[in-house]
């Protein structure tokens, strides 16, 4: 690749997903993080309850993230060949948990009973 | 902490700042350099990979430049995903799209042929009798499959009695696909071989080999399937560190290999290949084959004085270009991109995306009156398939160096998956926002 800017990696998720399906998935991600960030600013806190109900989503996102790639992608898990090959495979799993689990403690924050104690 | 009390959550100031932030990221891309202005005449021969890149290009950098695409094909195609056609991993219509899709605005469309091109007298004559003037030519013309020149080939065959052809179209790779996926359940022997001409893309004669075995094992039937790779000269790749790597792994896999074998006929009724050597002619039987024919530069281009004049592709027509600025030698105002360029690597979508810049460059500084200073290295890129999931990124520059995009993170001969991803999800996405000149 000649030279891999920002710009380019745009163009060329765009041309995967759809331009349109890629600023959706752009902005969602954008609102599930502005989301997290306001319950946080609301709270005050890091809410433990929701967290630690979260993070059990968690292994949840990262398995179908990976799951996801391999079924688009006609492979699995015989075809790792190398260290690049596992780290890519966790990282896939990382974001898959990371998003999930940020999804899942948004979701409880703002549908949590108006005057529950925290 | 003071500042992060002072925060209040009200959700009006929360909406702002979410809109301010979204407003800053929309508005930080990158500076475009002021268009030039010039009323220079523009033609392109070729609206595929290397003319569509080049025409969104130049209509990005010129500003009231007469810009004409020639090309009677309807269909652009996808070539680097023939191969997964043939893998049966694609269905035909994932490399088709419309040569239109592509095209700018203020590009204008002559949906002809080229017949003629006189860099004499600056003009080119179409197929249907126009004489289209220029000031700028831009060979993007591809180049020809010369069916012709193997003997005994009816392309009606491809997909009965064994025949498979990769090259000759997404409807044939797909017909490919059907006769290799009966010829890994049945078993027999099959035979692959490249030709001796300049080729595109020089690793997918390799890389269906390689699919076949994985195919055969895959299903249990490898102890039936005899695999057979007949090199036309005395390397498999002509890089000598990829040719290394591919000799190992073809030795793992049990793959047969011969050296200096020029395919030249077929004999589908009796299921036997004929083979030029320095020995004579050879001949083998086969149960399952991908022909792949001599290539040549288009007619037009072969009947023009555009080709290289001695040496080795005098027979072969590729316009006699500088190898590193992609200016004709003779005629200055005259570029070559993609396949037709006359230089030593790099038949690739890859080539191309390397290319165009440079031929661009020096294009709008002629317009300018200035030198440009870019250059070609030969790069080309190769995702070489090894098995349904795992390909090697081999990429490559004229001296025959490896220039991996990722060094240190993705190794050029290792079989890997990431490899694989880039070929099946990122490659085709590339090429697009390539043809789109955002790449």
């Amino acid at each position: 690749m000649k030279e891999l800017t920002l710009e380019t990696l745009i163009a060329v998720f765009q041309e995967i997903f759809g331009s349109a399906l890629f600023w959706a998935m752009v902005v969602v991600a954008i609102m599930i993080t502005l989301a997290f960030i306001f319950v946080l600013i609301r709270d005050r806190s890091i809410e433990g309850r929701y967290l630690a109900r979260a993070e059990l989503s968690a292994p949840i996102g990262g398995i179908a993230a990976i799951l996801f790639v391999q079924y688009m992608t006609n492979s699995g898990f015989s075809d790792i060949g190398g260290p690049i090959d596992l780290i890519v495979l966790l990282m896939t799993g990382v974001a898959g948990a990371g998003g999930l689990t940020f999804l899942a403690y948004v979701v409880q924050a703002f549908t949590r009973r108006r005057g529950e104690e925290r | 902490m003071k500042d992060l009390d002072q925060l209040t959550a009200s959700r009006r100031a929360f909406l702002g700042m979410a809109a301010g932030s979204l407003a800053l990221a929309g508005a930080a891309g990158p500076a475009r350099a002021e268009k030039v202005k010039t009323k220079a005449n523009i033609v392109i021969l070729g609206a595929g990979a290397a003319g569509t890149a080049m025409a969104n290009r130049l209509v990005e950098r010129l500003d009231g430049a007469k810009i004409t695409i020639i090309d009677a094909r309807k269909r652009h195609l996808y070539q680097p995903g023939f191969t997964l056609v043939a893998a049966g991993l694609k269905s035909a219509d994932y490399p088709v799209s419309r040569t239109t899709d592509w095209l700018p605005r203020g590009v204008d469309l002559i949906e002809e042929g080229a017949a003629e091109i006189d860099p004499e007298g600056n003009k080119v004559v179409t197929t249907g009798g126009k004489t289209v003037a220029y000031d700028f030519l831009i060979l993007a013309t591809g180049l020809k499959l010369d069916w012709d020149a193997v003997e005994g080939f009816d392309m009606n065959m491809v997909g009965t009695n064994g025949i498979g052809a990769v090259y000759a179209g997404p409807e044939k790779a797909a017909d490919t696909w059907a006769a290799m996926d009966r010829f890994t359940d049945e078993g027999g022997k099959a035979v692959f071989f490249r030709p001796a001409t300049e080729m595109k893309c020089a690793g997918a004669p390799l890389k269906y080999t390689f699919l076949t075995d994985d195919y055969a094992r895959k299903k249990g039937s490898r102890g039936r399937v005899d695999i057979n790779y007949f090199a036309h000269g005395g390397s498999l790749f002509s890089v000598p560190i990829v040719n290394e790597k591919v000799r190992m792994l073809y030795d793992d896999r049990g793959v047969k290999t011969e050296y200096n074998h020029v395919m030249k006929a077929i004999d589908p009724g009796k299921k036997i290949i004929t083979f030029s050597t320095p020995e004579g002619d050879v001949e083998t039987d086969y149960d399952f084959t991908n022909v792949i024919p001599p290539m040549v530069a288009p007619d037009a281009v072969r009947n023009s004085p555009l080709p290289w004049q001695s040496g080795k592709w005098v027979d072969q027509g590729w316009a006699e270009v500088d190898k590193e600025t992609l200016r004709h030698v003779r005629y200055r105002n005259v570029f070559a991109v993609g396949d037709i360029a006359g230089v030593p690597k790099g038949k690739t979508a890859a080539s191309v995306k390397w290319q165009v810049p440079v031929a661009e460059d020096h294009l709008v500084a002629d317009i300018e009156g200035k030198l440009s200073p870019s250059t070609y290295n030969g790069y080309t890129s190769c995702p070489l398939i090894t098995r349904v999931g795992r390909a090697m990124l081999v990429e490559f520059d004229y001296k025959n160096n490896l220039t991996p995009s990722f060094p240190g993170v993705i190794a050029p001969l290792e079989e890997l998956w990431i490899s694989w991803l880039m070929k099946e999800v990122a490659l085709k996405a590339t090429y697009n926002a390539m043809l789109r000149g955002k790449a």
